[in-house]
């Protein structure tokens, strides 16, 4: 089923979804991946906030090429969000209701996301530049220092991923294998 | 005969090399992952299919790189015996054309100078790079930006010679089925088979940069390549890892003898974005 939401999202549009639904999202998402990760735990341990309003916030695991002038930002597909299992329940934990990546989840991940009433999107990997057309804008918020690793806010219109595993826990990538598995 | 060779003529052509691979697939993948969309199943897979091929139109007309990881580059560096180098360290000059090449073409710089401390070298330096003796007065570069999405997928199996065949087939599914969605499916599985532990990861490296439409010149290679194309097709992985009949578009196997007491395999995992580029100098 096709369907159009805005980020932020919250837990009233979360219920909407369901895995294998193919999702346009337009609105604000927050780009972060390994490095920065690790840096907002430690942020954390330190009783510090985080850098942006991580309640029904949407983080996209990537990290873009540079943009070329005139451009908001360079290719711009997901990374393997698994990198990001040992960090994601404690920021879904603590509000942050979707995820855009790809690939798989542990099973850690996927009760947090049950418990907290998110959800996990993948967009195509391998395809950054067809997605970098949907990022209208692109601003840094913080950690410059690591160059592709810095975390990012985006604004984007109609940007396609499918729901991979949603807030009941089906998860898309066991049982649309298993369709067409001989 | 000797022929002079300059390096900056070497730094030049990996630098545009750099850029190319990353912006435009070489034919023998194109028409995979064109024919792909005709035949796979998956009617969410079809659409999958048909926004690669416009991500490539997109990559190729607006020089935006195919995939954002734009890879730590890989270098196969083939001297001809007659060759004199003239000019820098090969090294440096292979090193100072990835650097200009990442910093001009606008690619990713992905490499870290340090496994642990992991600061960002910034210019996508150092290659990988394989140097390799052969006959002639020419040097052959094949460039291959390799990402990691796939890569971290790829695996090492020291098998016992009791393990046969049939433990080689299980070894390569093995590794796919646990690559699944990671990998970005459709992917192209290289496969040492033989050699040592470092030399068997090298003939799977080099089996990625084979082209498509090469098979194996050894006749159980060239059945075995069919055969596990089919079976990893039948896992039902599919394209994004989201169901289909598509999960790799080509298995390339290279083979090298082995010790008496071996049978090590390797299974490097690439993409649907595998890039190489092959210059002659």
């Amino acid at each position: 089923m096709e369907k159009h939401i805005t980020m932020p999202i919250t837990a009233e549009v979360t219920k909407t979804l369901h895995a294998g639904d193919y999702v346009y999202i337009s609105g604000t998402l927050y780009v972060a991946r390994d490095a920065a990760h690790k840096r907002f735990m430690e942020v954390l341990d330190r009783g510090e906030s985080l850098p942006f309003p991580i309640e029904d916030s949407a983080i996209y695991y990537m990290g873009p090429s540079p943009a070329r002038e005139g451009k908001p930002i360079g290719s711009a597909g997901p990374t393997t969000a698994s990198r990001m299992d040992k960090y994601a329940p404690r920021l879904l934990d603590l509000g942050q209701k979707a995820m855009i990546g790809k690939g798989k989840r542990t099973q850690e991940v996927i009760e947090a996301i049950v418990r907290n009433q998110a959800v996990y999107f993948a967009a195509v990997g391998g395809a950054g530049a067809l997605l970098s057309k949907c990022i209208i804008s692109s601003e840094l918020v913080c950690y410059g220092d690591l160059g592709a690793e810095a975390v990012l806010k985006l604004e984007v219109q109609d940007f396609p991923v499918i729901v991979v595993i949603d807030r009941e826990g089906n998860n898309l990538y066991e049982t649309a294998i298993e369709k067409f598995k001989k | 005969m000797i022929r002079t060779i300059s390096t900056e003529e070497i730094t030049k052509n990996i630098c545009e090399m750099c850029i190319e691979a990353n912006h435009c697939l070489s034919p023998d993948m194109e028409k995979a992952l064109k024919k792909a969309v005709d035949t796979e199943a998956s009617p969410l897979g079809q659409k999958i299919l048909g926004q690669l091929q416009e991500n490539l139109a997109i990559a190729g007309e607006e020089m935006i790189p195919i995939c954002q990881d734009t890879g730590m580059a890989v270098v196969f560096a083939e001297i001809g015996q007659q060759v004199h180098l003239q000019g820098e360290l090969l090294e440096e000059a292979i090193n100072e054309g990835v650097r200009q090449g990442y910093v001009q073409g606008f690619l990713r710089k992905s490499v870290v100078d340090d496994p642990i401390l992991r600061e960002n070298t910034k210019d996508n330096t150092p290659a990988v790079i394989h140097y390799s003796l052969v006959a002639g007065d020419k040097v052959r570069l094949t460039l291959a930006p390799k990402g990691f999405g796939s890569e971290n997928m790829s695996r090492i199996f020291m098998l016992k010679p009791a393990d046969g065949i049939e433990g080689v087939k299980q070894a390569i599914l093995t590794a796919v089925k646990d690559a699944g969605p990671n990998a970005c499916p459709p992917m192209v599985v290289g496969v040492g088979i033989g050699g040592t532990f470092e030399k068997c990861a090298l003939l799977a490296k080099q089996a990625l940069v084979r082209p498509l439409d090469e098979r194996s010149q050894i006749p159980y290679v060239r059945d075995l390549e069919s055969e596990m194309l089919d079976k990893i097709n039948e896992l039902g992985i599919g394209p994004g890892g989201l169901g289909g009949t598509t999960t790799a578009l080509a298995v390339n196997i290279n083979a090298y003898p082995t010790h008496i007491a071996g049978l090590p395999v390797a299974v490097n995992i690439c993409c649907h974005v595998n890039r190489h580029v092959v210059r002659e100098i």
